[in-house]
């Protein structure tokens, strides 16, 4: 299969393309609208910088030439989009060209990656539920007029996996560079697959576009079934009719939602209210200067931490990376923390509650940490007091104090486990003939006694040393 | 009515109130505005409020700015917080903009009271107001015969001695043409002089804003006021308002002045000999004349009709019933819109939306808006070219003056051809004015056209000047 991707993403600055509305996903409809992005009659475009920037950046970041660029207007009839045109880029985008490389080591051309507005967002009552035979239509236009960056990969992707990891890849460099949020969830990254099969070494098949995937996994089943629907019509001696096709999640099918010759003629033409965009060298050193490492070398450095890299400990460095985490996990390394322990909890807590991940301060996350590597703490406790700090911030310490974590004397332990042999004594005697699995047994007894204040590695050693 | 320059003068010096000044504006509005058809909407309330506040400000010693209670016509493609804003079309009638047009905000700024809306050809397509679905209006010098368009109302309000001042658009001629079918002194700016946020876009590549006053030392005053950067506007210069004013009197002495073949031939005797006129009148206030040939302009009109329609038939999308003004409910939303914009466009808006649409259409591009583009630099070129044989251009603003009710609405053609000595500035960007000089045909007023460089306003007023002395 052949397979090239156009990916869309918001970009994230405070106010809109072309207006000074803010720019937030989730606000009461029709909030945040102002004469030009709901394209009254005589309002007037004009450009942000910042969506100019965190576009020079996507580009910068995908080894694309920044280039003179001029905007257009792309001409079609829609109800949420309020001047029935989107301004583009057509022929001259501010990105042209350059690649991304892929954890496998390949490598995917990047054609362009240019600037356009976003639309509103339409949504239909009753009837068929789409645009036509729906009974009625609601039109939320906060959406319209929000920055976007199209970026579109060159015909090099051969599997649905290798899309994916490309898509994960893209996603992590949009994060970034600050350009997205990379929330898929949210729509602020839409994807467009383009699709075509082929017997291997002959020239390219017909494609057809799958509109607007909008997660990894959708991404990843529409392309296998479209490339399996081209290749069973092949087989059978039919033909693959050019056109393009929506993906429905629940039936895990494609379907036609229109073919070429109705394709829209866009009518493209230089928007005449807007003038060239030509970022001087000066501009784009600055973006090139505020640029930090890109999640491959992140991801490098992070790895040549680990004393012993296995399998797990990559897949958690990989999230701890998707995230953004890194910071956290170099910063507890920095000050001493078992980079194993610094990524568990990186890849697992904090990836669980990313969303209040402002609550929590390096230093508190650094606490926590040496508390467990101490043995002040369980894990168990560690991982409560995290989960307390992402929902409301505080003192690790503190925190600890209120919830009575205060570590066992060893003696008191050594107690409780002799109690608990005397009090279990089936259990010891097969424990001590090696079935291992009784350790976790007593475990439990004495976290159940203890409200899970003792350490799982302390109680295993006390039962050794009883053996 | 008085000057602007003079009613502001007395509102300044407490010597007249502006609120006596815009009772006997809308005297003037009640007395004929039937019969004319000049104003669509007349904001009696809050001009009174404007004027109120102005004579209070007046009371406690303020500079209410230099445009002092001097009222104002506003073409009814300018949206005004609150105010009906039509473009005299179906499709907008009764939708009334939440926000100013910058140069609203800058009248209000310098002092002046916005009085209505006034009339145009519907989206501002025309050469006559006849194109407005809202009737045509007369020209008050002869009410049988046209203003001109597509600012016939705004020109008619200064002709017919209703506000002393007007603002009009000009995408091919809209200010200067009616200017000169009315006797009136008209300006389009250069392109970008003056903010077009809040006027509602023809063809945006093309539009202006400027004055239509009686007098030279008037439009330099509302150009002055109006003009300057404006941050909402892309395409607005980056330079402050030029200086106009003051120099409305520095002459032309020692200019040179190109009278260019192309924008007289074709013209009416009567226009041709008021133009012959300007130039011995130029030629004793000491400017030195030579006779150039331009060809390039007589490809304008072409261009025009190619690149105007094409950005037409994008700006005018939005009107689809979807988010204001008409709506013709009918089956699902395709038949909706089509429906609302066969019901709300006139002909003339239908025709070149059909002709812009084809003109950008995929397999014609090339061959009439591409096309078109490279005349409009080849039009640029040769305003270079010429500019360096002179400092200013000289020809007839109309081919003829105000013609009669319907002789041109059966052959578009016909019409089109009333601006085909204006387009020109438009393609390139340059400003241009239009000076009331001698009288033709049925003693009605003629135009001389005066064009210059970019940004050479000042210029262009101190020479027109020089003509308005010499007419008197």
């Amino acid at each position: 299969m052949v397979v090239g991707l156009e990916v869309h993403t918001e970009l994230k600055t405070n106010t809109k393309m072309f207006c000074g509305c803010v720019n937030v996903f989730g606000a009461a409809p029709n909030t945040n609208v102002c004469p030009v992005c709901l394209g009254l009659p005589g309002a007037l475009p004009v450009l942000n910088v910042r969506a100019v920037e965190l576009a020079m950046a996507i580009g910068t970041a995908l080894h694309s030439t920044i280039s003179p660029s001029t905007f257009h207007r792309k001409n079609y009839f829609y109800p949420d989009m309020p001047k029935d045109f989107q301004i583009s880029q057509y022929d001259l985008p501010i990105n042209a060209g350059g690649y991304l490389d892929l954890p496998d080591g390949s490598r995917v051309t990047i054609e362009r990656a240019h600037l356009e507005e976003d639309t509103g967002k339409s949504t239909h009552l009753g009837g068929s539920g789409r645009i036509h035979g729906a009974d009625r239509s609601l039109v939320d236009y906060n959406r319209s007029g929000v920055p976007l960056v199209e970026i579109v990969s060159g015909p090099d992707i051969r599997s649905s996996a290798q899309a994916r990891a490309y898509v994960a890849e893209l996603r992590g460099i949009l994060i970034a560079t600050g350009a997205s949020d990379g929330r898929m969830e949210e729509g602020s990254m839409r994807i467009d697959a383009n699709v075509s099969v082929r017997k291997s070494g002959e020239p390219f098949g017909t494609r057809c576009e799958i509109k607007n995937l909008n997660s990894l996994r959708s991404l990843q089943r529409a392309i296998d079934f479209e490339a399996q629907r081209q290749a069973d019509l092949l087989d059978e001696g039919g033909a693959v009719r050019q056109e393009t096709r929506h993906w429905d999640e629940n039936l895990a099918t494609t379907s036609t939602m229109r073919v070429k010759e109705e394709a829209d003629d866009y009518r493209y033409f230089r928007e005449p209210d807007l003038v060239d965009l030509i970022p001087d060298l000066a501009w784009q050193q600055r973006v090139r200067d505020a640029l930090g490492p890109m999640p491959a070398q992140r991801r490098s450095t992070l790895s040549a931490r680990l004393d012993l890299p296995t399998d797990a400990l990559l897949g958690a460095v990989e999230v701890v990376i998707d995230l953004g985490l890194d910071g956290f996990v170099n910063g507890a390394i920095d000050a001493g923390v078992a980079p194993e322990l610094a990524i568990a909890r990186a890849a697992n807590e904090l990836a669980a509650s990313i969303d209040t991940l402002d609550n929590l301060t390096l230093a508190s996350f650094v606490a926590t940490l040496m508390m467990e590597q101490r043995g002040d703490l369980s894990a168990t406790q560690a991982k409560s007091i995290l989960l307390e700090l992402l929902a409301a911030g505080g003192d690790p310490q503190a925190i600890a104090a209120s919830k009575g974590y205060e570590r066992l004397a060893s003696g008191a332990l050594g107690d409780l486990v002799a109690t608990l042999i005397e009090a279990n004594p089936d259990e010891w005697s097969r424990y001590r003939e090696g079935d291992e699995k009784l350790a976790q047994f007593f475990v439990g007894q004495v976290m159940a006694r203890t409200k899970g204040q003792a350490n799982g590695k302390e109680v295993i050693a006390e039962l050794k040393a009883r053996r | 009515m008085n000057s602007a320059e003079q009613i502001a003068r007395d509102v300044q010096s407490g010597s007249m109130s502006a609120t006596s000044v815009l009772q006997m504006s809308l005297d003037a509005i009640r007395a004929r505005n039937e019969e004319l058809n000049v104003f669509l909407y007349v904001d009696e309330e809050g001009a009174f409020e404007t004027a109120s506040s102005i004579d209070a400000r007046i009371a406690k010693g303020e500079d209410v700015g230099p445009l002092a209670g001097v009222p104002v016509a506003l073409k009814d493609n300018l949206c005004q917080d609150g105010i009906p804003t039509t473009c005299s079309s179906k499709i907008l009638e009764g939708w009334r903009p939440p926000y100013n047009a910058t140069v609203i905000d800058r009248l209000l700024a310098a002092g002046a009271v916005p009085v209505g809306k006034t009339n145009l050809d519907e989206f501002a397509m025309g050469s006559s107001t006849e194109n407005s679905a809202f009737g045509p209006t007369r020209n008050p010098l002869n009410p049988s015969r046209v203003p001109g368009g597509s600012s016939g109302g705004s020109a008619a309000a200064v002709a017919a001695d209703m506000t002393p001042l007007a603002l009009g658009s000009d995408t091919g001629g809209s200010i200067r043409q009616p200017a000169a079918l009315c006797g009136l002194v008209g300006m389009k700016p250069s392109y970008g002089l003056v903010s077009r946020y809040g006027l509602i876009a023809f063809a945006s590549s093309l539009d202006q804003i400027g004055p239509l006053t009686k007098s030279v030392t008037d439009a330099a005053m509302l150009l002055e006021a109006i003009a300057g950067h404006d941050e909402m506007d892309s395409t607005s210069l980056a330079e402050p308002a030029p200086s106009l004013v003051a120099h409305v009197n520095d002459g032309v002495a020692g200019k040179r002045i190109g009278l260019v073949r192309e924008l007289i031939d074709g013209a009416d005797e009567d226009v041709v000999a008021s133009v012959e006129r300007a130039v011995e009148a130029l030629r004793e206030a000491g400017a030195t004349i030579v006779e150039l040939s331009v060809p390039e302009f007589r490809l304008g009109l072409s261009a025009y009709y190619l690149i105007a329609p094409a950005e037409a038939s994008s700006n005018l999308a939005r009107f689809d019933g979807v988010r204001y003004g008409l709506r013709v409910n009918e089956g699902d939303v395709t038949a909706m819109m089509e429906a609302t914009r066969t019901a709300g466009f006139g002909d003339e808006v239908k025709r070149r939306i059909m002709l812009g649409t084809y003109a950008l259409s995929a397999g014609y591009y090339d061959a009439y808006y591409g096309q078109a583009l490279k005349v409009r630099t080849l039009t640029i070129d040769a305003f270079a070219r010429a500019y360096q044989q002179a400092d200013l251009l000289l020809g007839a603003t109309t081919p003829s003056v105000a013609f009669e009710f319907g002789s041109k609405t059966s052959n578009p053609m016909a019409m089109y051809l009333s601006d085909v000595f204006t387009i020109p500035s438009n393609l390139s960007g340059e400003p241009a004015i239009s000076v009331p000089f001698g009288t033709g045909e049925a003693g009605l007023p003629t135009g001389v056209q005066l064009l210059g460089p970019g940004r050479s306003e000042a210029t262009l007023f101190a020479a027109a000047r020089v003509l308005e002395i010499a007419n008197d």
